[in-house]
């Protein structure tokens, strides 16, 4: 299948890794990705921070963008649950009809990256090996938008060596929401320390979720407190073989 | 005099109020144990149900219809609660409100009175507006109780002394009650609090409460409650005032089917309320004798008629937002500076005041949805956050100030740079190269200047690495490099 990938601006800026990661599990299932140079971002920062007439020339971007791709792919929840919930909304906002039919038909195209693998490919097992205690971060889009439920648990089970361990409370937010994290920055760490106090009981070596947003976050204290939790992306589990490519 | 319009309002923004919050350590507990508690009970109530989401369903299809015409069923609940011998008054805000109860209470020449818990009373000032003409209220929910006694506001509109423990508890009816010997056990303290009530409630002849609903169709009203404090204000005093904001009303008695199965179990984790007291009007021989209906708008009315955000009022306060919000767990409901606090306050105490004063409270929220899974009505609370952040947004560019300001122009050049890839690019390059003055010797930023510097209080921040993924792409396909894989799959390009 032909793939194109979203990279998000996040991604693109600050995790290439990830997108790496999404191209080599995507190229060994035999799939051939491509990547639209053109592409910026979906616009969630100033949609969810209020500048709404300032996100729809980027959505319009984005949609110019995609258009004419068969599938298309994001390696983060948040962003393809800002098109599925907002960009009609804001194609209505901003009047404009044509913008509103050409999201109505991108939208089925759209997959997140866990989501693409499982319930679009049909896939589980990605022939990954990743021989380490990990622990899944579930990000609030991704379960409360997405709804992808298992999905990531079901795709991590299948790598060899994996340990998947427990977290408490996997349904609170880690408190980033985007600009949150710093118009309310005392109570976004007050969020934060409770997740990674979380995190740290576990006992795992790496925290991983389907999106790096929330990844940054988390990492941003386990790094400020000096222990040696690290995280990925799933993707980079996924893609990761036991040390040989 | 006429009374303050919102009575728990102050200028403070949320940020700050929730600053001198989260270092009660205290507090924080005593709020995550609580909602813990309640959230877990409402968790198992509703996992009882195979029809939970279709509930969910009815009850926002019920309450938005009666929003949609609620011009019609106010007349309709006027209609039936007069014919049934009740007096209905409408009250165009909070100070009409304040003068007509107390006109009420003036009549029967009262000095006191007895009150269920109504936050809608706290959301007019009534009690402050009372003492000023020299009529002592006297709370009777034990919560309420606990609060008026504590000098305190309420934190949580189900549960208002929910930031406060039994040792606190203890401390405040030992003080007030004159109690030097009390215990602690609930026992102790329910005993304490139904000795000081019981002599008021045979004593006072008006009472003061709110509502769940107003029922159109036959001029009911309904109040549920766990303590049948309650039920004694209800029947005891001669004369009984219902507090109601406009949105309460309901058209059916059998939309209470749907709403008295949804309500106590989102609200108390009960599959019902112990005292569900529904009454129409007055009868001779059997409770108050004077009954009275104070509908109140208070800024309602220009909530409906905006589309985005009508939806707000379809709340039945139950509060579930607010036990499963992980901002409220830090906080508590004192940082909304608002009756309404949590999510729902969020929304509603910015719409109800100006959004001058309510401003912060839209981005009081990381948006992690938690609040409209569980609202038994489907608000979107998210939507109606960004919506209002919207109109904050608005409001800030129509000042010199805003458009200036350090979001508003982040903002506009972030937009401008997302418009087109090649910017986009530049940008990175720009932020590799620049952001060497903030980057520690161990490659992360450990702090940042000025409005940014809230995030590396407690977080480090990852530097941006050398090479974007864009460069990467670009150098994969100049080199030519492909996974052998696939060649297999043929042709690929644009």
């Amino acid at each position: 299948m032909r793939i194109s990938l979203f990279i998000t601006c996040y991604n693109d800026t600050l995790f290439p890794e990830t997108g790496k990661a999404v191209v080599r599990v995507l190229e060994r299932m035999g799939h051939t990705v491509e990547f639209r140079r053109e592409q910026t971002c979906c616009g969630q920062m100033h949609w969810n921070t209020g500048y709404l007439k300032e996100a729809v020339p980027i959505i319009r971007h984005f949609v110019a963008v995609y258009g004419d791709a068969e599938t298309i792919v994001a390696p983060s929840s948040s962003c393809v649950s800002m098109m599925r919930d907002h960009y009609l909304k804001a194609a209505e906002m901003a009047g404009d009809a044509k913008l509103a039919a050409d999201v109505e038909a991108l939208l089925p195209r759209i997959y997140e990256f866990t989501e693409l693998l499982v319930k679009k490919l049909g896939v589980e097992d990605v022939g990954a090996t990743f021989p380490h205690k990990v622990t899944l971060h579930t990000s609030c889009h991704s379960q409360r938008s997405l709804h992808l439920g298992d999905i990531p648990v079901r795709l991590l089970k299948q790598v060899r060596g994996l340990e998947l361990l427990p977290i408490e409370n996997p349904q609170e937010c880690c408190g980033f929401g985007g600009t949150f994290s710093i118009k309310n920055a005392d109570v976004s760490s007050a969020m934060l320390a409770e997740k990674v106090r979380t995190v740290l009981n576990t006992g795992a070596e790496v925290c991983t979720a389907v999106d790096n947003s929330c990844l940054m976050h988390i990492y941003g204290s386990l790094h400020r407190q000096r222990t040696f939790v690290r995280t990925a992306h799933i993707a980079e589990i996924l893609a990761s073989t036991g040390g040989q490519g | 005099m006429s009374a303050p319009e919102h009575s728990h309002f102050s200028s403070r923004n949320f940020p700050e109020a929730a600053k001198e919050l989260l270092a009660d350590s205290q507090l924080r507990k005593n709020v995550r144990h609580a909602t813990d508690v309640i959230q877990a009970k409402r968790n198992r109530v509703v996992a009882e149900l195979p029809d939970w989401e279709a509930l969910r369903d009815a009850g926002s299809g019920i309450r938005a219809h009666a929003l949609a015409h609620l011009d019609h069923y106010l007349a309709e609940f006027e209609q039936n609660c007069t014919r049934a011998g009740g007096q209905v008054h409408w009250a165009r805000d909070a100070a009409e409100a304040n003068r007509i109860i107390l006109g009420l209470i003036q009549r029967h020449e009262a000095k006191e009175v007895i009150k269920i818990k109504t936050m809608t009373s706290e959301e007019i000032g009534l009690n402050g507006n009372l003492e000023a003409h020299g009529i002592r209220a006297h709370e009777t929910d034990l919560a309420e109780l606990i609060v008026q006694l504590g000098h305190d506001k309420p934190s949580h509109f189900v549960v208002p002394a929910l930031h406060k423990n039994r040792q606190q508890v203890r401390a405040i009816f030992q003080r007030e009650m004159h109690l030097p010997e009390l215990g602690d056990k609930p026992e102790d303290l329910c005993a304490a609090a139904r000795t000081y009530l019981r002599e008021k409630y045979l004593r006072i002849k008006v009472a003061v409460s709110g509502a769940n609903f107003l029922v159109a169709e036959n001029g009911a009203v309904c109040i549920v409650e766990s303590e049948g404090n309650g039920r004694m204000c209800l029947t005891l005093p001669d004369v009984l005032i219902s507090l109601v904001g406009i949105e309460k009303v309901i058209p059916r008695f059998r939309d209470l089917e749907v709403l008295l199965q949804t309500l106590p179990r989102s609200a108390t984790g009960e599959r019902m309320n112990p005292y569900n007291s529904i009454w129409t009007g007055v009868h001779a021989g059997d409770g108050p004798k004077e009954f009275h209906v104070v509908l109140l708008d208070n800024g309602r009315s220009p909530i409906l008629a905006e589309a985005e955000a009508r939806q707000t009022l379809k709340c039945i306060r139950c509060a579930a937002c607010l036990n499963v919000c992980p901002v409220y767990h830090q906080t508590g409901g004192h940082a909304y500076e608002s009756v309404y606090a949590g999510p729902i306050g969020a929304i509603l105490t910015p719409q109800l005041h100006s959004m001058e004063e309510g401003r912060s409270l839209p981005y009081a929220s990381s948006l992690c949805g938690a609040c409209y899974e569980v609202c038994p009505v489907k608000i979107n609370i998210p939507e109606v956050l960004i919506h209002l952040r919207g109109k904050v947004v608005e409001q800030d560019q129509k000042t010199l100030g805003g458009k200036l300001g350090f979001w508003n122009i982040g903002m506009q050049a972030a937009a401008f740079v997302f418009e087109s890839a090649n910017r986009l690019s530049m940008a990175q390059h720009l932020g590799q190269m620049g952001q060497k003055v903030v980057v520690s010797k161990n490659g992360f930023i450990e702090r940042l200047p000025l409005m940014l510097s809230g995030w590396t209080q407690t977080r480090d921040l990852k530097a941006l690495p050398a090479q974007s993924f864009r460069d990467w792409w670009a150098q994969r396909e100049s080199s030519g490099s492909r996974p052998t894989n696939t060649a297999k799959e043929g042709r690929r390009g644009e």
